[in-house]
């Protein structure tokens, strides 16, 4: 069973207070201490330097050290109540990008304790197969290490970089990276020969080659990317910078060219009292930049990047590891999913689900000489049948080691059936059950006399036919010919709740294709089954690539999952290639996602988050704009009714006065960044529903949301900080 | 009454748009070249079956047009040399920039009297030319940019001649010519003559200037340009005599603006996409004709409530409600007829006029530059709601990425500059004291007049003198720059869209055919664009009528 949960302790040493350790995979909660102790982390992060990445917020700044030098000049409750709010403004952004971040550096520290310097032992003049002796070793620091290296590492050694086994074969404990305890084999050749550096040989000995760079490894990547040093902004995540500069811009503008044209209207109202919105000398500063920085999308700009790293920290809570940003958008966008027959659609193997007699024997009969010939049969299939007969017939397993009279014949390619001798020990004639492929067993049939009903051909046929594998069971009891008992019917089953699954990807508009080496008849047994929407039967590795191909071609982004060394070319020509942890180092290169847990069933979830992660920046992005109508009504009047009477119906909300009116809407303008920490971490809640219906219910939410909220807002600020001396 | 007026316009729209639309679709569509377009081809060296990539199309656009300028500002200058000058003097230095602008960018400012400036040739050959080829241009470039959603992988967006000469040639000749026999059939006058001297009832004597008005008059408002023969333009009973050459104009200043969604719709292969547009463009239109009308029927004041209405600058013959609609229709389309003056109007419904052209002429726009318009609002819509059903945004099949939205940003960035900039120059230089009025009816007179330049309207509030070398030099640059920096980006734009292979659409596509999208296009427009312009507006129309 696998531990998907995590909730097993283990090495990866999750630090009290990460998510993980709560079971809470959302991440949602916000712990307030996690806000204080991010706090510093924020307060680096007003260095204009640091800043200038985020324009919206840059401008936020520059405005708060304006009205600063304002307040010093002409200080009053007023001018500092204002300047402090827009100072917060600026701490709460950056304290939503340190939380964000500060999630991330616990993984990343539990990680680095795995990457602790080992030593290593290299091999020199190491050719394969070499014997013991012919070939010198040396100690070396794992760091020195070089690609091409070849270490030994014996039992209990730690590995020293990430390489492909080469010669041997061990148990390694991953927990280091994946979590998880339960030790996998690592062997030469073939698609289990990829290990880890910082995972441990637990038992026998390896050779490796290095494949990774001096300070590249598997490790480093890791930390890097949930550290989110060196992020990349997205595609989507810079073009929606894009629009919200623009619209910076705008408003700056707006506020900007105001002052010749209230300078005039105040002239003309020359009679009109100054206010602390405006005077002789038209709009106070302060007034200005509180306007500005009101309108300019700061809630959106705020929490756009820690919107990003929540992102990719979910998807590292799954155990996922995108080498890019930019392939977890892509993960979004998909529209058709490839996916491995085996072990996502199926559970790994077929499984014995009825036995079938032929006439004059039965169905009772069928099961116990299947039951007696799959004994010694430790494969999942000759276990599943053991297992029916117990379920179905009452039938009790008996101990292969218990039978002295009994002889097991194992499977072998070439006689392509298994069975049991059982000699006449007590007196009953010796009996001889074989069971096999149909063709095998009918041929082992006439070889001893027997003549195989038309039956049991028809019933072979009737479990093709259905997708399933029919194995013919067949007895020779000496001096009879012998005879065909009847036929097991060997099925794949399909995992529980895959329909629906594949339901709810047709529903969000994602097409799915079972990727599968079985026939067309068994393939689209299978897929009728499961519900995909199309298969690819008796599929070469090729085939996927050319599938990949076209279906790109047509427009569409496709993701996949792989394991083996010729899944890396349909891992990198697809637009979001999850490669297994378990795999070759060919396809981990080749992919750009990395599933520690190695369930090909994930690839659902991480087309899920990325979906979420672009949901609730759109959300949040139609908050922000739809908040500043409320704005508008709050400062318009503040700032214009001492001039025009007239103006104060736009005043809505009533609010007390105008500085109180204007200090609320900045107020509020603050606050609702904190308040909307937790849903930038957290993301948006998503349902997988077609886009019209998401649009509605995300419009209804956000959109009208945004309009409202803000009128409620800051009418109670204004009724809170109305009493405050100075303010009203 | 105003229901009737209303509702006939909207009938005869929504009947006239289906097959004139897909009569523009088969113009910019076809294959073939008539004998007529085939010899212009040859006349001015353009091989008709090469098309353009992008940069080269927005070169041809900008050479045509700067070509144009040069044209026009020559012939205003040396009009006393020329024939049919009726003895006027050349246009002073600054306004003939000002005109050549004017009329090069479809905007038709007119800071001169028409009838007392210009002569007959300078008036057909010169401004009557680039009436239509400036409707040609704007939709030659709507054309490029829907080609661009149309493509897949394609380098090129169309050839700027080929369309340049058959939207002239199979579309808007034609159809002045049966829009100008129709005005003729009203009463509209069509002569060379130089005035008619006339004794009045009074006794006083007058010179009544005749001329090729009917056929100006057509293609004034069919390609949205607005600048009437007369300085009163349709005010004046030549050019509009009559109530129903009064609704022929107004159905004639929208029916193209109306029609070209239709060849959106057509040429993107979604003939929904284009009734969303319609729908989107018609929810505007008919908000603002509503406000306008209702302001103007009940507006505040001593003599509008003691008549009924506000009727100060407004012609008896057509009454309130016949007046709102047109001042909408003029303000919604860029073209800036009028048939009435706006600076008469109440405050509010004054405002309204004025948003109107805030709104970035979408409603439906001018000739091409509407839809081009608006399709760049649905860019921008589509960006921000795309978002919030889990996929990178795509508009019919086209992914909105950061070039793309940087292009669109860029083009709903300009015309609000030019506005705000120009209006804040105008007050901080002085310049503004050639207002008429004081207060916030001056500043709406001044922000009116930048406005309608930025937005390439061209309707002017009155009760602002602009025939100083400031004004009209500012204003030709707001129109300048108002019309080609967003054409230049429009194209860029296509040609990005191009490139692009459309996204087949599935379930998890939004959908942007059905009334939610078309509501959200109006409330970006409202919230993103009107909302800009609410501070200043606040102390013009807001604080006087309030």
């Amino acid at each position: 069973m696998r531990e998907k949960d995590m909730t097993v302790a283990t090495p990866h040493a999750r630090t009290p207070g990460s998510p993980a350790t709560h079971g809470n995979r959302g991440g949602g909660l916000l712990d307030p201490r996690q806000l204080l102790r991010s706090l510093p982390d924020a307060l680096g992060k007003l260095d204009p330097r640091s800043l200038w990445r985020n324009p919206v917020m840059l401008i936020v700044e520059i405005g708060a050290a304006f009205t600063t030098v304002l307040a010093v000049a002409q200080p009053s409750v007023f001018a500092w109540a204002i300047t402090a709010w827009l100072w917060l403004t600026v701490v709460f952004a950056n304290l939503a990008e340190a939380v964000a971040e500060g999630r991330g550096r616990a993984q990343a520290a539990a990680l680095r304790t795995a990457r602790a310097d080992t030593v290593a032992t290299r091999l020199l003049d190491w050719t394969a197969g070499a014997a013991p002796g012919s070939y010198r070793t040396e100690s070396v620091l794992a760091p020195h290490l070089r690609q091409g290296d070849i270490v030994v590492v014996e039992a209990g050694e730690t590995i020293p970089g990430d390489g492909d086994v080469v010669d041997g074969i061990a148990s390694v404990d991953e927990s280091a990276i994946t979590g998880e305890s339960a030790p996998v084999i690592r062997e030469s050749g073939g698609d289990r020969s990829a290990v880890t550096g910082g995972t441990k040989v637990l038992s026998d000995r390896i050779i490796v080659r290095i494949t990774q760079k001096p300070g590249e490894s598997f490790i480093d990547r890791m930390i890097a990317l949930v550290e989110g040093a060196n992020r990349q902004k997205t595609p989507n995540e810079i073009a929606l910078n894009i629009m919200l500069a623009a619209l910076t811009i705008i408003f700056l503008l707006a506020v900007v060219t105001l002052q010749p044209l209230a300078i005039f209207s105040n002239d003309f109202q020359a009679a009109a009292a100054d206010s602390a919105a405006i005077t002789d000398d038209g709009v106070t500063g302060i007034v200005l930049v509180a306007l500005l920085v009101c309108l300019i999308p700061t809630t959106i700009g705020a929490l756009l990047s820690a919107i990003g790293i929540a992102g990719m920290d979910r998807l590292v809570q799954r155990n996922v590891l995108a080498m890019s940003g930019r392939a977890v958008e892509a993960a979004g966008d998909v529209n058709t999913l490839l996916l491995d027959k085996t072990g996502t659609i199926t559970l790994g193997n077929r499984q014995a689900a009825e036995f079938l007699a032929v006439e004059g024997v039965t169905a009772g009969q069928v099961a116990d000489a299947a039951q007696l010939s799959s004994l010694a049969d430790e494969t999942p299939e000759g276990r599943s049948v053991v297992v029916l007969a117990k379920n179905e017939f009452g039938l009790r397993e008996r101990e292969p080691g218990l039978m002295p009279h009994a002889t097991f014949v194992p499977f072998t390619a070439q006689t392509r059936m298994s069975g049991v001798d059982l000699t006449s020990g007590d007196g009953a004639p010796a009996r001889r059950i074989r069971k096999g492929a149909a063709a095998a067993v009918m041929q082992w049939v006439r070889q001893h006399g027997g003549h195989p009903t038309e039956q049991v051909g028809q019933v072979v046929d009737e479990i093709s036919g259905v997708g399933g594998t029919p194995l013919v069971v067949a007895e020779h009891v000496d001096g009879q010919p012998a005879r065909a008992l009847g036929v097991i019917h060997l099925k794949d089953v399909v995992k529980a709740g895959m329909r629906e699954r594949f339901d709810e990807m047709r529903r969000m508009g994602i097409r799915t294709v079972m990727i599968t080496g079985d026939n067309p008849r068994t393939a689209q047994a299978i897929a009728d089954e499961a519900g995909v929407d199309d298969f690819l039967a008796e599929a070469t590795p090729e085939d996927k690539l050319a599938l990949i191909r076209t279906e790109q071609a047509g427009g569409r982004l496709v993701a996949m999952t792989g394991d083996g060394t010729n899944d890396a070319p349909a891992l990198a020509q697809a637009d979001v290639g999850v490669a297994m942890n378990t795999g070759t180092s060919a396809a981990k290169e080749a992919g750009n996602m990395i599933d520690l847990d190695s369930d090909p069933t994930k690839l659902i979830e991480i087309v899920e988050i990325g979906k979420q992660l672009l949901i609730t920046r759109g959300a949040l992005t139609t908050f922000s704009i739809a908040n500043d109508i409320a704005k508008y009504f709050a400062i318009i009047p503040a700032m214009f009714a001492g001039l025009y009477p007239s103006l104060d119906v736009l005043n809505i909300m009533r609010l007390s006065g105008p500085e109180s009116a204007i200090l609320s809407a900045v107020i509020f303008n603050a606050i609702v960044i904190v308040a909307l920490i937790p849903l930038a971490l957290r993301g948006v809640r998503y349902r997988p529903a077609a886009a019209s219906r998401l649009l509605r219910r995300n419009l209804l939410i956000y959109g009208l949301g945004g309009i409202i909220v803000p009128f409620l807002g800051i009418k109670l600020i204004d009724l809170l900080i109305q009493f405050v001396p100075g303010i009203s | 009454m105003t229901v009737l007026f209303i509702v006939s316009l909207v009938v005869a729209l929504a009947a006239v748009h289906r097959p004139l639309g897909d009569y523009l679709y088969r113009v910019v569509c076809a294959e073939r070249h008539s004998r007529v377009e085939r010899g212009i081809y040859r006349l001015i060296g353009v091989n008709p079956a090469a098309e353009q990539s992008w940069g080269v199309y927005a070169r041809a656009v900008l050479a045509f047009s700067a070509v144009s300028v040069l044209f026009l500002y020559a012939f205003l200058r040396l009009q006393n040399h020329l024939w049919l000058s009726l003895g006027f003097d050349p246009v002073v230095a600054h306004g003939a920039w000002n005109t050549a602008v004017s009329f090069v960018t479809n905007t038709n400012w007119q800071w001169y009297s028409g009838e007392s400036t210009l002569g007959h040739l300078v008036q057909m050959a010169g401004l009557a030319v680039q009436n239509f080829v400036s409707a040609a241009v704007g939709i030659a470039v709507a054309v490029a940019l829907v080609r661009g959603f149309a493509r897949s992988r394609a380098g090129a967006v169309g050839n700027f001649w080929v369309d340049l000469t058959r939207i002239t040639v199979r579309v808007l000749l034609p159809l002045s010519v049966l829009a100008a026999l129709v005005l003729m059939i009203g009463g509209v006058v069509q002569n060379l003559s130089a005035g008619t001297e006339i004794t009045t009832l009074t006794g006083g004597d007058q010179s009544i200037t005749g001329g090729p008005v009917a056929s100006q008059e057509a293609i004034k408002n069919l390609g949205t340009n607005g600048g009437g023969f007369y300085n009163v333009n349709s005010a004046h009973p030549f050019e509009n005599p009559t109530a129903w050459t009064n609704w022929w104009e107004i159905f004639l200043l929208l029916v193209i603006p109306f029609s070209l969604p239709r060849v959106f719709g057509r040429m993107v292969g979604q003939v929904r996409q284009g009734h969303a547009i319609v729908a989107v463009m018609a929810t505007l239109a008919l908000a603002s004709v509503a406000l306008t009308t209702a302001f103007e029927v009940s507006g505040h004041g001593t003599v509008p409530q003691a008549v009924g209405a506000a009727l100060e600058g407004k012609e008896v013959r057509f009454d309130v409600s016949n007046s709102a609609t047109f001042a909408a229709a003029t303000t919604l389309t860029s073209t800036g007829s009028v048939n009435s003056f706006h600076d008469s109007y109440t405050a509010l419904g004054g405002g309204v006029l004025l948003v109107n052209m805030m709104l970035g002429e979408v409603a439906p726009g001018g000739v091409g530059a509407g839809l081009y318009g608006l399709l760049i609002l649905a860019v921008i819509t589509v960006f921000v709601a795309g978002l919030m059903v889990g996929r990178t945004p795509e508009y019919v099949g086209k992914k909105i990425g950061s070039r793309e939205i940087k292009l669109a940003s860029l083009y709903f960035l300009i015309p609000p500059a030019l506005v705000l900039i120009g209006t804040a120059a105008a007050f901080a230089t002085g310049n503004h004291r050639t207002a008429l009025n004081a207060g916030p009816h001056g500043l709406s007179e001044v922000l009116y007049a930048f406005t309608s330049a930025s937005n390439n309207n061209g309707s002017a509030f009155a009760g602002l003198t602009v025939n100083t070398p400031w004004w009209n030099t500012a204003l030709g640059l707001c129109m300048l720059v108002g019309r080609f920096a967003p054409i230049i980006l429009v194209l860029a734009l296509a040609g990005a869209l191009a490139r692009q292979q459309p996204t087949p659409a599935s379930p998890g596509t939004l959908p942007t055919h059905r009334p939610l999208f078309v509501g959200m296009v109006v409330g970006v427009t409202v919230v993103l664009v009107a909302l800009t312009f609410l501070p200043a507006l606040a102390l013009g129309p807001l604080a006087e009528g309030l």
